[in-house]
């Protein structure tokens, strides 16, 4: 997908300069955008070690798993056609609190081992997803990043007075995001159930 | 004036209580904790590292859109649609491309920050906007496709709901804000 939204920019960029004759701009902004990527993940090299720094500490401690036994109920809450004490739980929990604290790279594995064990739970034919697959991607689509660290270091970059601002007004804008993908989820699960059709 | 101190009273303690938590947590399982955050900040290093080319890649290609003045004539071409959904237009770009791509987005979001600043209106609610959604449609194909599905049900509608939540609750957010 990237290939190609990436290299269409370009071209239609340098496409649209011949006509508005911008060429020079166009030169400056490529040359420009080079360095300034580096200056940028200058900034961010600081911040995100930093953090990777302090969850590597709630991770060994203990913390994660902890917070993440003490989100499994709600797991059954949304996940109601899920066994019980099954690994794909556990796979859902890490996928979910690594979205939570920013941790993108590392919620992907995770989040690819509780689609393979949905799949093998999935009692609708094979290419038809699940009640608990829907669940799942619309979760992960609301967003569930309540620290966003990345978001930080480009305000900071950018000289913003208080890059900080953003996080309590983030968290209230992701909640109602999750909000609603969790009620939409409830509400469609329910209707299958009762029409007896997935 | 009482109300943005207080937002940034509180915004401000998010970090370090934090921060703070996971300390304590760590000091009760006797960890050695400077240790710990050594090896998770060389983990940082690496990430950054991993990220730095397509950081490069996408600055070009969104620096290019700017100075060839095609993203001021695509601003204009949206003004209607984004005047009539109370939306500023200048962070349609952002906004349409963030749903196939978060990096492709970041990019929109630094060319925002460039523009009016990372303070002005548009640079806290693009803040907001990429805080509150995600890559919608790359992570549903990522997830389907690994696990061969081909009838999605209920996912897009699901998925364009809660996405439209965050955009929405993000301009409601801001617009009290200022």
């Amino acid at each position: 997908m990237l290939n190609l939204l990436w290299s269409g920019m370009l071209l239609l960029g340098i496409l649209w300069s011949f006509f508005t004759g911008n060429t020079q701009a166009v030169t400056d902004g490529i040359l420009e955008g080079a360095s300034e990527a580096i200056s940028l993940c200058i900034t961010m090299l600081g911040t995100i070690s930093m953090w990777s720094g302090f969850l590597h500490i709630a991770e060994i401690s203990g913390l994660l798993e902890k917070l993440s036994k003490k989100m499994k109920p709600f797991l059954r809450l949304l996940f109601q056609g899920l066994p019980e004490n099954h690994p794909v739980n556990d796979y859902l929990c890490t996928n979910i609190l690594a979205n939570v604290f920013g941790l993108g790279w590392a919620a992907t594995p995770a989040g690819l081992k509780a689609m393979e064990e949905m799949q093998k739970l999935n009692e609708n034919e094979k290419s038809i997803a699940s009640n608990a697959m829907c669940t799942f991607l619309v979760l992960n689509v609301s967003s569930l990043q309540l620290f966003p660290i990345n978001i930080l270091a480009y305000r900071q970059q950018y000289q913003s007075l208080h890059p900080e601002i953003i996080l309590l007004p983030s968290i209230i804008a992701t909640g109602i995001s999750t909000l609603t993908g969790i009620l939409f989820c409830l509400a469609a699960c329910r209707r299958n159930f009762q029409t007896g059709k997935e | 004036m009482i109300a943005i101190q207080t937002l940034l009273y509180l915004s401000g303690s998010i970090l370090p209580l934090t921060i703070a938590a996971i300390l304590v947590f760590g000091l009760l399982s006797h960890r050695p904790l400077y240790d710990d955050f050594i090896v998770g900040a060389k983990d940082g290093i690496q990430t950054v590292a991993h990220i730095l080319p397509t950081i490069i890649g996408l600055m070009i290609s969104v620096r290019v859109l700017r100075a060839s003045g095609f993203l001021d004539f695509l601003q204009s071409l949206l003004e209607p649609a984004a005047q009539f959904l109370h939306f500023p237009s200048q962070l349609l770009p952002m906004t349409l491309v963030r749903i196939f791509s978060t990096s492709a987005a970041n990019g929109f979001l630094l060319d925002i920050f460039q523009v009016h600043g990372p303070d002005s209106y548009e640079g806290i609610l693009a803040s907001l906007i990429m805080s509150s959604t995600e890559a919608a449609f790359y992570t549903i194909s990522i997830y389907f496709t690994s696990a061969r599905i081909l009838k999605t049900r209920w996912t897009i509608p699901g998925a364009v709901a809660a996405t439209v939540a965050g955009i929405a609750a993000s301009t409601l957010i801001t617009g009290i804000l200022f």
